[in-house]
């Protein structure tokens, strides 16, 4: 594949008749597409390798030994190369492969989902005979066959373009499908009991040039020249995929991915891919609910019932007794409003976005942040300290596994246990909850000394493997940091990163997992943050000309809001599409928290355990295709996300909510759009300067990278103490699956059936002291509660770790963690 | 020992002709296949020679001696072997027993009657290019061929022909057999590499994956046929000026050619190069011996199915490679499959059709497409439901596979020239374009015979499940 990168053109061809400069290595066939000749083709794809299977771009070449027949795909450009795009034999040969692929294909294009965006479509049109000479009978192969719970394929529109099995193989790193038999009867195809249960299988059905794979959610849906569609921003995870949104009779019907060389390069996962489905779930909130005294359900009210409640519960409150947790599903001007209405109309700085599964804003944002390019960049170290990006960030797990394999860049590994990318990882070290911070000290210490290692360590992790490691480092380093396992508290990363910022040239990419929760941090929706990356301090002067209040002290983070709640200190907790019974990483005292609030009110687009629970009002909000607005990924990358249908019901933006809010407690917010909002946002912070309407729609695709620490400084941790595990314990590691119990999955009929199931896996010496089959039921116990799961041994698990799903439907691992202290410790009883 | 000038029991379609012996020598021995007989038969004098001299040395005997490959394109196996990138080890050198052209059967002969031959082949060509790891490739179907390459290696291990510090010297080889698992593409070169490495048998594309560059797991690597390598050892125990005493001078040598179809004597010959003519291999006394029952020869195939066909104006042509291919077909892998007067020549294009539709591994499209489509109306054709329009369709079809005129031998009666070999392609490798060969060679000539086909509409049965039926 041609390098996208940084291209010096220094060859000089001629491509029919005309000088074309390109760049040294650049394929044939992008240097004409760049330079303005199309040459038809169908195998190759500008992200993957090319194979010169369709043999559709033959395009006659002379290098000065006569001219011949070469696939452009494969060619790379060189000094006086004379093309032929257009003459007599390069189109009889274009026109007979056309031919080729025509003879047995259905031309089933009326009932064909791809039939109007159709490559072959298209080039048939193009190219061509326009007549078949095919007389005998066609291929005929059973269709449709599903290939995984999303994926159809139909065997007899394929053309064996090798396009989805490449993807498979060298972009996911899932090679479930394949080329099986031979000649006239290969097909493609997964081997029995091995479907294609890839996280990444939505990509092979977008890049299919014929209607061979399709999606489940968009079978059969629309016509292609029935879709009007948006560039937008993916919203399930912090990513920020750029996507465009397609949409029919009000009503999203598919999520493409774009080419944003910055960001997701084309690709999705399926998470991303298909989570508007949840958007269109029957679920879904549609108008205002209020718990009714009588019957104790939640009912439908009217908005003005609603907001006049709400006006009841908030005026002349005590500010203190205020709290708001969520928002990173809020777009940024959403969360702007939001935040001005917590604190500056309200008063509370008991606002926190990040249910205590993320790490502190000031770590985030005060650390030099690297881009996902310059995580990229070949020649550099990746140090993965955090969540295994393939469950967590599925577009993120594709650009570094790419970067990994084909860019010379080294992943080091510092991960609970072993994960998506640890098959490619340079060196995978496993330390045991509560001894990260120890490790990242001793990877420090072996970098800044390679000389002998050092006998003995802090952590169970051998030195030598430290020293091998450490040796391996090289280049410009970027730490991929985020919360592995919310089993254990943010410390031990918070100290690892502090560590590991000591090295030379280190940048940090941020792998906080939820939304647009980078957005929250910089609208300040954090305790003692104000909107731009500023603190109630610092951002005082500021703040006063468009915020009548700030609060004066620094409030309270999630985990002290809802000790405080349960505590009776709290009289409306706010849940800004948050659900902290299963969000929050201790269940009981998330339980006890929203029991002990006074009133809680829930602003959402789906229902939720909490909200069912406990919410005596509910504010239908709008959801991620509803509402304009913009989005800040993990990088700081601000992309537009747009509105490309109504919301259902009577439902509403989440600004437009926090503005009602503010006007029914005779405020004003002061403004009436996302533009004005914008504006403001704009205004008042100063790492939001360089954006306006002209940049944001100036890089629709790449986004506008917002970059400095702003007025945040550093801060400053005292090291832990970790208690001493019992030898008849285990530290329990509770990590994210990419299809868990999560509310957007819940409710997308292509996910639901994905979700993880329990399962403990353990170190193999740790599993054989049990003395157990594989697979057989055990109880896992800690101090807080117990839960049943079937017990498998795993090598990527260091001794000493038991590790769980975070979020199964129905036994989250949160019942079992006790927020208030750093590590759970646990243990496995026989059953 | 004296020529018998017949079959030999045990070497089943070998005939101990008279003429020089560079290759089958041992054939008529029983045990040729044991080291026993191999040592008291000069087995392993010429790895010796070679080791006695520098590699360089060796190489350029094998240059001298302008020893051509046997297993279809005759390029000089001395140069390829040069072709490796100095310094860029490890280097591979793949012995590509793979045979199943159409017709051919002489590498198996080798492999089964004499595989020690092979094997100090191998050794010389490792110590002359550098190489200290072989794999020979033998077909999945050569049940015998794998046997006896397994025996025999073991045996070369236990002498010390093979393994560490090879008859004491500095010089260490490893052979490594593989066997196929029975695709005609795995006999190209890249897809043979591609199979070595575990994945399917598809051919790369050339450029980038010329094997001399980025062979065998990337590395540089050598593909020789095993006849070539089988030369080896005679060439260095009697060095390149005797090897050139036989043969012609643009051909040196000796070459196996097995010859099947209408001749009262089919069988493999060993027969000098470049200087028997195909007139004395199909009719000579020491040879095929004619055809039988007197009938004529109506067409012949001069190197296996892929090549295009020849005629009976061709018969005077020398079984050299030159004169062949600037005559419009190849000497390829050395089968020659004579034809006569009875054969129908529309089946017989279908049968070589049908073949190459059923090997198309179905990477690029106008393979897997084309010679499948061919195949279809050239059943259709036979089963009496051609169409006029039918013919000019098959060599458009042909054209889109192998643009431009495709390589036919000349046509005197009709004034027409010959084209010479190779064709062009629009496919990645050349087993498209050979699907090619017998429809064009069969309607230049025999025209008639499938407008008669057309016209007459006799049904003619066919196979028993053509291509094309819904699975």
């Amino acid at each position: 594949m041609t390098d996208l990168g940084a291209r010096r053109e220094t060859v000089l061809l001629v491509v029919d008749g005309n000088e074309v400069h390109a760049g040294e290595t650049e394929l044939l066939i992008d240097a004409c597409e760049r330079t303005g000749t199309y040459i038809p083709r169908f195998c190759h794809h500008p992200r993957m390798k090319p194979v010169g299977m369709c043999r559709m771009c033959l395009v006659e070449v002379d290098v000065g030994r006569g001219r011949s027949l070469q696939p452009s795909c494969m060619v790379t450009v060189a000094d006086n190369m004379q093309v032929y795009t257009d003459s007599e034999l390069t189109r009889k040969a274009q026109d007979g492969v056309l031919e080729f692929l025509l003879a047995n294909h259905p031309l089933d294009c009326p009932v064909c989902d791809k039939g109007g965006e159709c490559p072959l479509q298209d080039q048939t049109m193009a190219y061509g005979p326009g007549e078949s000479r095919f007389v005998e009978s066609k291929r005929h192969f059973e269709k449709p066959i599903p290939i995984s719970d999303t994926v159809y394929l139909d065997r007899e529109r394929c053309i064996l373009c090798d396009r989805c099995t490449r993807f498979a193989d060298q972009v996911a790193g899932d090679p479930l499908i394949h080329f099986m038999d031979r000649g006239y009867y290969t097909e493609v195809n997964t081997y029995p009991d091995e479907p294609f249960s890839s996280y990444f299988s939505g990509n092979t059905v977008q890049i299919c040039p014929v209607g061979a794979l399709t999606a489940k959610p968009y079978r059969f849906k629309a016509r292609p020249w029935d879709l009007a569609e948006t560039v937008s921003t993916a919203w399930v995870d912090a990513v920020g995929s750029r996507i465009t949104v397609q949409s029919s009779r009000n009503k999203v019907l598919r999520l493409l991915g774009i080419d944003a060389d910055p960001v997701n390069r084309g690709w999705l996962s399926d998470k991303e891919r298909f989570a508007f489905e949840a958007l269109n779930s029957d679920q879904r909130i549609t108008g205002p609910l209020r718990r009714s005294a009588q019957t104790g359900d939640l009912e439908p009210v009217g908005w003005g019932d609603a907001m006049a409640y709400v006006a009841s519960l908030l005026a002349d409150i005590n500010p203190e007794r205020v709290a708001v947790i969520g928002g990173a599903r809020l777009t940024n001007e959403s969360q702007y409003a939001w935040a001005k209405l917590a604190k500056g109309v309200i008063g509370t700085d008991h606002v926190d976005a990040q249910l205590d599964d993320g790490l502190p804003a000031e770590l985030v944002l005060g650390l030099p942040r690297a881009t996902i390019n310059e995580a990229c960049q070949p020649g550099g170290t990746i140090l993965l300290l955090g969540p295994d990006p393939k469950e967590d960030l599925g577009a993120l797990y594709l650009r570094l596994r790419h970067a990994i394999l084909n860019d010379d860049v080294t992943l080091i590994e510092l991960t609970p246990h072993g994960g998506g990318l640890s098959g490619i990882a340079a060196h995978s070290l496993h330390p045991v909850p509560g001894e990260l911070a120890a490790l990242a000290a001793a990877l420090v210490a072996a970098i800044g000394d390679p000389g002998p290692t050092p006998a003995f360590n802090a952590t169970r992790v051998p030195a030598s493997a430290i020293a091998a490691a450490a040796a391996a480092v090289h280049g410009p380093v970027t730490v991929v940091l985020g919360r592995a396992s919310i089993a254990d508290s943010a410390q031990g990363v918070i100290e690892a990163a502090l560590a590991l910022n000591e090295l030379a040239d280190v940048k940090f990419l941020s792998a906080l997992r939820r939304g647009n929760v980078h957005g929250a941090l910089d609208a300040g929706l954090a305790p003692g943050l104000l909107p731009g990356r500023t603190t109630l301090e610092m951002g005082a002067d500021r703040f006063g000309e468009h915020w009548n209040a700030i609060p004066s002290a620094t409030g309270l983070d999630t985990a002290q809001i809802l000790a405080a709640s349960a505590a009776g200190l709290v009289d409306v907790l706010i849940l800004l599409g948050s659900d902290p019974l299963n969000d929050f990483r201790d269940r009981a005292e998330a339980q006890a928290g929203l029991a002990g609030a006074s009133t809680v009110i829930a602003v959402d687009i789906l229902p939720n355990d909490s909200t069912r629970g406990f919410a005596d009002v509910v504010l239908a909000a709008a959801g991620p295709t509803e509402v304009d607005g913009t989005f800040t990924n993990l990088e700081g990358r601000v992309s537009v996300s747009c509105r490309r249908v109504d919301p259902p019901g009577t439902a509403r933006p989440d600004w437009m909510i926090a503005a009602m809010i503010a006007e029914s407690l005779g405020a004003d917010l002061g403004v009436d759009s996302v533009a004005a909002l914008r504006d403001e946002l704009y205004a008042v912070s100063t790492v939001h300067r360089s954006l306006n309407e002209q940049t944001l729609t100036g890089e629709l695709i790449n986004g506008v990278l917002i970059s400095g620490p702003g007025d945040i400084g550093l801060p400053e941790v005292t090291e832990a103490t970790i208690p001493v595990k019992d030898a008849y314990s285990l530290r329990l590691v509770a990590t994210r699956r990419m299809y868990d119990g999560g509310t957007l999955v819940a409710h997308s009929p292509a996910s639901a059936g994905l979700v993880c199931t329990m399962q403990l896996r353990l170190n193999p010496t740790d599993f054989a002291k049990l003395g157990v089959q594989p697979a057989t039921m055990v109880r896992l116990v800690s101090l807080k509660g117990a839960l049943t799961t079937p017990v498998f041994p795993d090598g990527g698990v260091p001794a000493g770790s038991a590790v769980i799903p975070a979020f199964v439907p129905g036994s989250p691992a949160n019942q079992l963690i006790n927020a208030s202290t750093h590590v759970t410790d646990v243990r496995v009883e026989r059953l | 020992m004296k020529p018998t000038n017949e079959y030999v029991e045990h070497a089943a379609g070998y005939v101990d002709n008279e003429g020089p012996k560079i290759v089958t020598g041992r054939f008529v021995h029983e045990d040729s296949h044991r080291m026993r007989r191999y040592q008291v038969t000069g087995g392993y004098q010429g790895l010796r020679a070679a080791l006695a001299r520098r590699p360089s040395e060796v190489h350029q005997e094998v240059n001298n001696a302008a020893l051509l490959g046997r297993g279809g394109a005759g390029f000089p196996a001395g140069r390829k072997w040069g072709f490796l990138p100095p310094g860029r080890f490890p280097y591979y050198l793949v012995v590509n027993g793979d045979e199943s052209e159409p017709g051919t059967y002489k590498d198996r002969l080798l492999m089964e009657r004499d595989p020690h031959q092979l094997i100090e082949g191998c050794a010389i060509c490792c110590y002359a290019a550098g190489v200290q790891q072989c794999f020979l490739y033998v077909r999945g179907e050569m049940a015998l061929a794998q046997e006896r390459i397994a025996g025999a290696l073991n045996e070369a291990y236990a002498a010390g022909y093979l393994g560490h510090n090879i008859c004491g010297s500095e010089f260490s080889c490893d052979v490594v057999l593989t066997i196929g698992a029975g695709a005609y593409i795995v006999g190209e070169e890249t897809a043979l590499i591609e199979s070595l490495e575990g994945n399917r048998g598809m051919p790369r594309l050339k450029p980038p994956y010329f094997p001399a560059a980025i062979g065998l797991y990337g590395q540089p690597t050598i593909v020789n046929n095993v006849e070539t390598l089988s030369n080896l050892p005679w060439l260095m125990r009697n060095g390149a000026d005797h090897y050139k005493t036989h043969g012609s001078a643009q051909s040196p040598g000796t070459r196996m050619f097995a010859v099947s179809g209408h001749v009262n004597r089919p069988g493999v010959y060993e027969v000098e190069h470049g200087v028997v003519t195909f007139r004395e291999l199909i009719y000579g006394d020491n040879f095929c011996r004619g055809i039988p029952a007197g009938r004529e020869l109506k067409t012949f195939i001069p190197g296996g199915g892929s090549a295009p066909w020849f005629f009976p104006e061709h018969l005077n042509l020398p079984l050299e490679a030159g004169p062949v291919t600037a005559a419009g077909s190849m000497l390829g892998s050395g089968a020659i499959v004579v034809m006569d007067d009875t054969v129908d020549v529309v089946k017989a294009a279908h049968r070589l059709v049908r073949f190459f539709a059923h090997e198309s591994c179905g990477k690029c499209t106008p393979c897997r497409e084309g010679t499948s489509w061919e195949e279809q109306i050239l059943a259709r054709i036979l089963e009496g439901e051609g169409r006029p329009s039918d013919i000019d369709l098959l060599l458009d079809i042909a054209d889109n596979i192998s643009p431009g005129p495709y390589p036919v031998a000349s046509d005197v009666d009709r004034g027409l020239d010959a084209v010479p070999f190779p064709p062009r392609q629009t496919t990645i490798c050349p087993l498209g374009p050979s699907s090619v060969a017998p429809i064009v060679s069969s309607i230049r000539r025999f025209r008639h015979e499938y407008d008669a086909k057309i016209t007459r509409r006799d049904k003619i049965p066919v196979v028993a499940e053509p291509i094309g039926v819904t699975r």
